[in-house]
């Protein structure tokens, strides 16, 4: 247990049903469900993962979701703007909690 | 540096030794020789490449399928053009009457003495493929060469002119996707749909199908592998990918590969890793034998895992 995150952990997320395999397959089938091809499609889908993961910080999505990308024929443009899309999300959600701060400022504030 | 070694190895992950089931394709290899040097390779052709099949064993070729009903004739290299005897040969397995597929770089028909082969090609109703490996012009330079994809375009255009992958045409044109970089191909029906898409707007070109291939850990592209430290983390994907139902309908199954030097093998891959067909089958064109071929036991390495991961990959693409 040397180290928290490890790059070949990622092979595990397939047992990640263990303990649990009634609810590890019911998780299976709906991200399966969800990933595929639909009215957006796979690649489309992969580029929104993509920018959920390094928001999450999840190194093991990244991995997966830039593979996917890539496997997908998604551009590196394409990639690290789906990524910026990500950021300011980020940015503009921590700004809007300002409101929460301008508010209690304004109140306390003679 | 060893190689690491791949565990569990293709042949302890099989239930059973693989089997050839007939042969439906005769696929030749005209020989190394290529105007590009792509950097995924793995025939690692070139334009100094000396190895060509002579004009004996194409002869032999002939021979073996004036005799036997084989249906579908392979032809690929290198890129088939530079071969000078290229011409005759085309005619000749015109003649026979079979449905032909012809294995193309694309961007050699641009260039003199060989655009030729344009009107050849749609004479004889030759299948033509077509390697080109991304809609991304970046992309694909990187992997075959400075101005690959422009030229590209404009070969496709040409054929697209004379009726090629034109609906109700019946002039067929398929395009290869390979990855540029150390990573597996995502599936034949979405890179399709986006290939589709792209080449029709960006560039007002058709074809008919696209095929995905994974990169065989073989050639230039196992050399690249190495190179960036990426091999063992490649084949680990592979291995991890691994899908048993691919093993019903790998190209080996159905196919025979004959090299430049008339030798026999299971596939254009295990050419390139000088695995001749074994198990009591003849190694040699001069010997063809269609009853031990047909039956023959596979020869297997640890690179059949590029042919078996995930949704798998031959000649046409996906397989499973
Ligand atoms: S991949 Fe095809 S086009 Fe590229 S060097 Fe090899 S034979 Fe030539
Ligand atoms: S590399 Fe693929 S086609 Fe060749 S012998 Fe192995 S499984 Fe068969």
């Amino acid at each position: 247990m040397a180290d928290y995150y490890e790059q070949k952990d990622l092979a595990d997320f397939a047992h990640i049903g263990e303990y649990a395999p009634e609810l590890g397959k019911k998780y299976f089938d709906y991200y399966g469900e969800a990933l595929k091809d639909g009215a957006l499609s796979a690649r489309e889908k992969a580029l929104i993962a993509l920018a959920v993961a390094t928001t999450q910080h999840c190194p093991y999505c990244i991995d997966a979701y830039t593979n996917q990308c890539l496997s997908l024929g998604v551009s590196q443009e394409e990639m690290m703007e789906a990524v910026h899309v990500g950021s300011a999300m980020v940015a503009g959600i921590v700004l809007a909690h300002s409101t929460q701060m301008r508010k209690i400022i304004k109140k306390k504030e003679m | 540096m060893d190689e690491p070694r791949i565990h569990p190895s293709f042949e302890q992950k099989m239930a059973a030794p693989l089997k050839a089931e007939g042969i439906d394709t005769f696929q030749i290899n005209l020989g190394y020789r290529c105007n590009l040097e792509c950097r995924h390779c793995h025939v690692e052709a070139g334009p100094n490449r000396r190895e060509l099949l002579s004009r004996a064993v194409m002869e032999m070729c002939l021979q073996v399928l004036q005799c036997h009903p084989i249906p579908t004739i392979d032809i690929t290299g290198g890129t088939p053009e530079m071969h000078p005897d290229f011409p005759w040969f085309l005619e000749e397995c015109a003649a026979l009457d079979r449905r032909i597929l012809v294995r193309t770089n694309g961007v050699i028909l641009l260039e003199g003495p060989y655009t030729p082969f344009l009107n050849l090609y749609a004479k004889h109703r030759v299948e033509v493929v077509v390697s080109f490996p991304h809609v991304d012009m970046k992309m694909t330079n990187r992997q075959r060469g400075e101005g690959v994809y422009s030229r590209l375009i404009e070969a496709v255009r040409m054929l697209n002119a004379r009726g090629y992958g034109q609906p109700g045409s019946g002039l067929i044109l398929n395009l290869v996707h390979n990855p540029s970089g150390a990573y597996l191909p995502g599936l034949q029906n979405s890179l399709e749909n986006h290939y589709r898409q792209a080449l029709k707007e960006k560039h007002g070109i058709v074809f008919n199908q696209l095929f995905c291939i994974t990169n065989m850990p073989i050639g230039r592209y196992l050399t690249f592998l190495k190179k960036t430290e990426n091999y063992e983390e490649y084949m680990t994907a592979l291995v991890n990918a691994f899908n048993p139902a691919t093993l019903e309908s790998v190209m080996c199954k159905y196919s025979l590969s004959v090299g430049w030097d008339g030798k026999l093998y299971d596939c254009d891959f295990n050419q390139m890793l000088g695995m001749t067909v074994n198990h009591g089958a003849p190694e040699h064109i001069e010997m063809f034998d269609l009853n031990s071929l047909a039956n023959r036991r596979i020869v297997t390495g640890n690179h059949c895992y590029g042919c078996t991961a995930g949704a798998g990959s031959s000649c046409r693409g996906e397989i499973a």
